[in-house]
């Protein structure tokens, strides 16, 4: 069949099964615009790039399909450069096509040319130049491919505007439907290794105080239930990383919740106390660490990763398995219980009444608001936490209230909490809560935003209202920059420094209104709830509910940036407790 | 010691895919990691799919690890041979230029003569040679030339093969 390479390109993006498509068209991308209209592929026009690479994330953190994103060159790049580095740091699959002037132009410094690949080449995990029209059909095809097998990650495209442009014969290609690879440099592995599982499974046995160490490879494995059947098998507890929220249920028993910085007291002191790690799709993250020397000074380590070049890059451990986390859990499942499941699991008592102590002594709390003081954040998760279906989908902006969100939800479910982890990237939330409700329309979508992150992406809101998102935003105002305030509070002797934002300016409720949304403003304790379910109850419009929230409020427990994990700092009514 | 003495170097060879840009992201990942390149070759193989790049680098053995695999992750990377120096067998070119004048050509020959080194083109009072050997014997040859006044050196780093097997085979094997 003959076409152009505009529609060669639509019809390879139908081909991979991409049915939405989060982007903003241009000058060099043009091209590729008109045979979109003409495509079952749905387009979601964002307000700024940023906003389309994240939505993009968003879709596929809900989904587990990859999300797609088309911008033009130049400037419409660059503003695609974080979305980007955050799935690259969070092993999100996601592929982004962006135009690129014509062939015989780059180089040339021409009008928004700018070296998309040589930006984006440390930010991805591949990108092409497409030379040819006829390269269309493969390399979208082996993008996709890339994009979602071994560990994901993101894979950008650029294709010059005169191979995909009607009117320029350069465009002129054959359609084919590739079927194979040609990757002769990219063959991932899934099966571990039979005799490493085969230890590793020796080692559970023996080990009196286990932990199971769970990172987002456990959700990008799809290998929840997996996880599940081996703690309950085992007895072992679990932590689960900030990319692993919801890979294992909160309120199980087995689950010690969030590790790291500020992550509960029980699952920080269990992984240090520890005598067996086992790392499962987790990359010993200095948020998780603490000071390294320091950290787990006890444990053995077992370490799966699908990346060869985790297993250690910070820590090393004594049983190295690289492969695929479920299949690998399966086959450590087997092992164990071919050496006699759970009978053959020595007696944890004494480290299960440890575990039990701390959680008893060192609970997550936060004191009550009081007289006309303005809300507690952690008061206003707690509800809302308390009044929406537990599959609801939940995305966080980075700061102080992107760390109450981890602590005060309960995760029951993979893929429900949408985040920002590795990066760290202000302003994620709503164009990721919009990615995700598009694909969990099904679902309730909240984000849970700062004030400072608000400012920096509230623009999508608009594309929410517009396109027929009807996300909510829970905004927590606190008037500052937050989390960097509690730095300066604890670290600089209470000077302050630029991290004031204003309390009343810009107000959020008639912004966002002018967005296109209903806004909500919430002061007192009473009124949270019946917000709340107000929110809920609109289902044609995106909602914004700014909370106006203590400023001085700080997140605990706390491991300064640094220091050991055995040093955690716990929440002031704590601090009399015996370790 | 200089790395290109041999002290504290690796040397890679990574098969790359023949592809425009694989030289960058080869040479952005080292530097990313706070990788020197102490020396590079690139040459085609006999498969024109895929080059061969001979890479010399000076650095502790536990980062090396990391490096290796992350190039290993690249797409266009094929493979990748760590070669420790003593067991491989290691060569370099050195073109080089040399001030000699027609009184103290002679010396310079006596040079050539000793390390079977080439003349590649003579002028009035300048000499052109090059030098095939290990990397060792290319810098000594390059010493002994320094004090005669080198006008222009050019070196293509090393480039090497592992050593072949030398015990024969245990006839009585099957
Ligand atoms: C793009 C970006 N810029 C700066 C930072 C550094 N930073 C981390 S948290 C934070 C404050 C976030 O403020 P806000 O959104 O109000 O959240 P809060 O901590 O108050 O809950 C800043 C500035 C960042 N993570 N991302
Ligand atoms: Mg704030």
């Amino acid at each position: 069949m003959n076409m152009n390479g505009g529609q060669a390109l639509m019809k390879a993006l139908e081909n991979e099964g991409v049915d939405i498509l989060f982007g903003l068209p241009g000058g060099a991308i043009l091209p590729v615009y008109d045979p979109l209209i003409d495509s079952s592929i749905r387009h979601v026009l964002v307000r700024h790039e940023q906003g389309a690479g994240h939505m993009a994330e968003g879709y596929a953190h809900a989904t587990g399909r990859p999300g797609v994103a088309m911008v033009t060159s130049g400037p419409a790049a660059t503003n695609i450069v974080t979305p980007l580095c955050d799935a690259y740091m969070d092993s999100i699959p996601m592929v982004v096509v962006t135009g690129q002037v014509p062939y015989a132009a780059i180089g040339t410094d021409a009008f928004q040319e700018c070296d998309t690949t040589g930006i984006t080449m440390s930010v991805t995990k591949h990108n092409y130049l497409v030379t040819e029209a006829a390269d269309i059909p493969q390399v979208i095809h082996d993008a996709f491919y890339i994009a979602t097998t071994g560990r994901p990650g993101p894979v950008l495209v650029d294709i010059p505007k005169d191979i995909v442009d009607p009117n320029n014969p350069r465009s002129a290609m054959e359609w084919y439907t590739p079927d194979s690879h040609d990757l002769p440099g990219y063959l991932p592995n899934q099966a571990g290794d039979a005799e490493l599982i085969r230890q590793a499974a020796k080692l559970i046995c023996e080990a009196e105080r286990p932990v199971l160490y769970t990172g987002g490879g456990i959700l990008k494995s799809r290998g929840a239930e997996a996880l599940l059947e081996l703690a309950e098998m085992t007895g072992i507890h679990v932590v689960t990383t900030l990319m692993n929220r919801g890979g294992f249920p909160d309120d199980h028993p087995l689950c010690l919740g969030m590790p790291g910085m500020h992550g509960n007291y029980t699952a920080v002191t269990a992984m240090q106390e520890a005598d067996l790690l086992i790392a499962l799709g987790a990359r010993f993250d200095d948020r998780v660490t603490g000071k390294v020397g320091e950290f787990a000074p006890l444990a053995n380590i077992i370490h799966v990763d699908i990346d060869s070049a985790e297993l250690g890059k910070v820590r090393r451990p004594d049983v190295a398995i690289q492969g695929d986390c479920r299949v690998v859990i399966e086959e450590l499942v087997k092992a164990l219980k071919e050496m006699g499941g759970s009978e053959a699991q020595p007696d944890r008592n004494q480290w299960r009444s440890r575990i039990s102590g701390w959680q008893e002594r060192f609970p997550l709390t936060y004191e009550q608001s009081k007289g006309d003081e303005l809300l507690k954040p952690q008061y206003v998760l707690e509800q809302l936490r308390d009044s929406t279906p537990s599959d609801t989908i939940v995305a966080s902006g980075v700061g102080q209230h992107q760390m109450w969100t981890s602590q005060y939800w309960k995760f029951n479910h993979p893929y429900t909490w949408v985040n920002s982890g590795g990066l760290g990237t202000m302003g994620f939330a709503i164009p990721a809560a919009i990615g995700a409700k598009a694909g969990r329309p099904d679902r309730m979508v909240w984000a849970v935003d700062g004030d400072g992150c608000f400012q920096m992406t509230a623009q999508e809101l608009v594309t929410a209202a517009t396109e027929g998102f009807p996300i909510k935003v829970a905004l927590i105002n606190n008037a500052y920059l937050g989390m960097v305030r509690q730095w300066q509070e604890m670290f600089y002797e209470e000077r302050y420094s630029e991290v004031y934002l204003t309390r009343d300016v810009p107000d959020y409720k008639m912004w966002a209104e002018a967005l296109g949304c209903v806004g909500l403003r919430v002061e007192s304790p009473e009124e949270v709830g019946p917000a709340i379910a107000q929110a809920n109850e609109i289902d044609d419009q995106p909602v914004v509910v700014e909370f106006r929230c203590e400023a001085e409020e700080n997140v605990f427990p706390m491991v300064p940036a640094g220091m050991s994990n055995s040093d955690v700092v716990v929440d002031p009514s704590q601090r009399d407790q015996p370790r | 010691m200089s790395a290109a003495d041999g002290g504290g170097t690796t040397t890679l060879v990574v098969r790359v895919e023949n592809k425009a840009g694989v030289l960058a992201r080869v040479a952005g990942l080292f530097a990313r990691r706070g990788f020197n390149i102490e020396s590079l070759a690139v040459a085609p193989t006999d498969d024109e799919r895929f080059s061969r790049l001979t890479i010399v680098v000076g650095v502790d053995a536990a980062p090396m690890e990391q490096v290796v695999k992350q190039l290993d992750k690249l797409v266009n990377v094929v493979d990748i041979r760590e070669l420790n120096p003593s067991a491989s067998v290691e060569r370099e070119l050195m073109m080089v230029t040399v001030r000699a004048n027609p009184e103290i050509r002679g010396q310079i020959l006596d040079l050539v003569r000793i390390f079977q080194a080439t003349v590649l083109n003579v002028g009035y009072d300048e000499i052109m040679v090059s030098l095939t050997g290990s990397p060792s014997r290319v810098d000594d040859f390059e010493d002994l030339l320094l004090p005669y006044g080198i006008v222009d050196v050019q070196r293509t780093g090393k480039v090497a093969l592992p050593k072949l097997v030398k015990a024969a085979p245990d006839p009585l094997a099957p």
